[in-house]
């Protein structure tokens, strides 16, 4: 379908609100792929560019190629080989876990939604809680529920807006797992986070968004070549809250 | 495109199905849109009704289509509810990022609200017919009934979406149906306008609810309607259009 092998391409993309210029040229390239994160601070227009680049939001100017269709000119076939999955989980309270994706399934018009709802509830581990109303389920369940839905239909490029903003260390773990999976499945994931380690983890490709433009963008390893090289320093090793956490968390597990 | 749009009536009933499921999950919504304007039916009927005096046999014949009117809006407030959850939690924005006929977001709503405002009008009745409410209407009498009753609900399920999309926070989406419920006691439904104080009158007799209360007991009755019928019409057409206009204008604002 698409002659490069791009999943997205923007180049020049520009964005105001009213007097505000959120983005004043934005240019970057997502492999196919490969797990690419954007990387700015609250308020430096992460979600204005995942918002243009899902059809929600229309830019002032630019070129936006997403997965070899034309955001302007093809929406409806950008809008059918992607996936959003928002800043807080977009899933239906009311309705349970499994009528929530086998409501995708009929919305991307699947032939056999309830098959599809039923592999993806086994695959996120939620068969058990799946008759349950979503307003029973627990933050990172939810947010399960709400990746799994953005699988739904098998789209080719996955957009994860501050995918583990709010979740526990556990939940933000098992977010990580789930995007290198997809990622190792060929699926293209683009990731917005403000978290450094996350980018660190999990990211192919660093995009770092700053005042309305991309400042630096590369592979890890390309980025820590523009800083001078590392120094041996010796400093005592104090174990960070987070892995004290997991670690007892961790004992208790095993204790069970 | 040309695929996208095949799907309307697919998608269209996606969303109907979702919404009517919120309904007959919510127990609140039940007893609001239903259970009240009953418990009104029996108040009017059974306490106040031996009080007032309409100049018919049959209090219940008058009350009815003002309960009916109640209970639409109080109905069309959990209309602008739904949709203000469905921006607030995002779930708009999914749909919207989807392959699918996007204007059926908004149109499953409306549908939503015209299929449960029937549901709670056709179970208000049958309790009225075993409260003793009686029509000789004919069939097409029954239909200009249920046109305007149609058309009463869009113009206000119209003025929902309005409040829906551009409320600030959930009691801001309800509030604007108070006052709508509050019309129907400034106007013909209960008591005959003739024993109200002049200024008072003079706004029952001209607000929208007379009219449509007027033509509804005049069809059920199979008395001559007049020209109530063709004001009620225009009003509840001219609401919806005026409505209408504003909440496409809304919608593109906020989506």
């Amino acid at each position: 379908m698409n002659m490069q092998n791009k999943a997205i391409r923007v180049k020049g993309l520009k964005k105001s609100y009213k007097q505000l210029e959120v983005l004043k040229g934005v240019d970057f390239e997502v492999e196919q792929g490969s797990i690419f994160a954007l990387l700015g601070s609250n308020g430096a227009g992460k979600t204005t560019i995942v918002k243009i680049l899902t059809t929600l939001l229309k830019q002032d100017s630019g070129t936006t190629i997403v997965n070899g269709f034309d955001l302007v000119s093809e929406p409806d076939h950008v809008r059918q080989s992607i996936s959003l999955t928002g800043q807080f989980a977009a899933v239906d309270e009311i309705l349970t876990g499994r009528e929530n994706l086998s409501m995708i399934a009929r919305l991307r018009h699947l032939s056999h939604p309830r098959q599809v709802a039923d592999d993806l509830l086994k695959r996120f581990s939620l068969t058990e809680a799946a008759d349950r109303g979503v307003s029973t389920y627990s933050g990172g369940m939810r947010r399960r529920l709400d990746i799994a839905m953005s699988l739904v239909g098998k789209p080719q490029l996955i957009f994860l807006d501050e995918p583990t903003t709010g979740l526990d260390p556990e939940g933000r773990i098992e977010v990580w797992k789930i995007v290198k999976e997809l990622a190792d499945g060929g699926t293209t994931v683009f990731l917005t986070t403000q978290y450094l380690e996350e980018a660190e983890q999990l990211a192919d490709q660093i995009a770092i968004l700053h005042e309305g433009k991309i400042i630096v963008s590369g592979t890890l390893a390309e980025l820590k070549k523009l800083f001078p090289p590392a120094k041996v320093e010796y400093i005592e090793k104090q174990p960070t809250l987070e892995e004290i956490f997991l670690a007892i968390i961790g004992q208790k597990m095993e204790e069970k | 495109m040309e695929t996208i749009k095949n799907y309307f009536f697919m998608d269209l009933s996606v969303m109907l199905g979702r919404s009517m499921r919120h309904i007959f999950r919510s127990m609140d919504t039940i007893i609001t849109v239903t259970i009240t304007p009953i418990a009104m039916m029996l108040l009017f009927v059974y306490v106040f009704g031996g009080a007032i005096q309409t100049g018919t046999a049959n209090y219940v014949n008058y009350l009815l289509p003002g309960i009916l009117l109640i209970a639409i809006a109080s109905g069309i407030a959990y209309t602008a509810y739904r949709l203000f959850m469905d921006m607030q939690r995002g779930i708009l924005e999914r749909f919207h990022s989807m392959p699918i006929a996007r204007s059926t977001v908004l149109w499953g709503h409306v549908l939503t609200s015209l299929v449960s405002n029937a549901i709670s009008v056709v179970i208000i009745i049958l309790v009225a017919l075993i409260m003793g409410f009686r029509s000789s209407a004919g069939v097409l009498s029954c239909l200009a009934v249920a046109g305007i009753l149609t058309l009463f609900t869009l113009a206000l399920t119209w003025i929902a979406v309005i409040a829906g999309l551009s409320a600030k926070s959930v009691d801001g989406a309800g509030a604007f149906s108070y006052p709508i419920i509050f019309l129907p006691f400034i106007s013909s439904a209960f008591v005959p306008t003739g024993t109200m104080p002049s200024a008072v009158r003079a706004f029952a007799e001209n607000q929208p609810v007379t009219s449509i209360v007027n033509a509804m007991r005049a069809l059920l009755s199979d008395q001559p309607v007049g020209n109530d019928i063709w004001i009620a019409a225009v009003w509840c057409i001219g609401i919806m259009l005026v409505a209408y206009f504003f909440a496409m204008r809304v919608y593109k604002k906020r989506v």
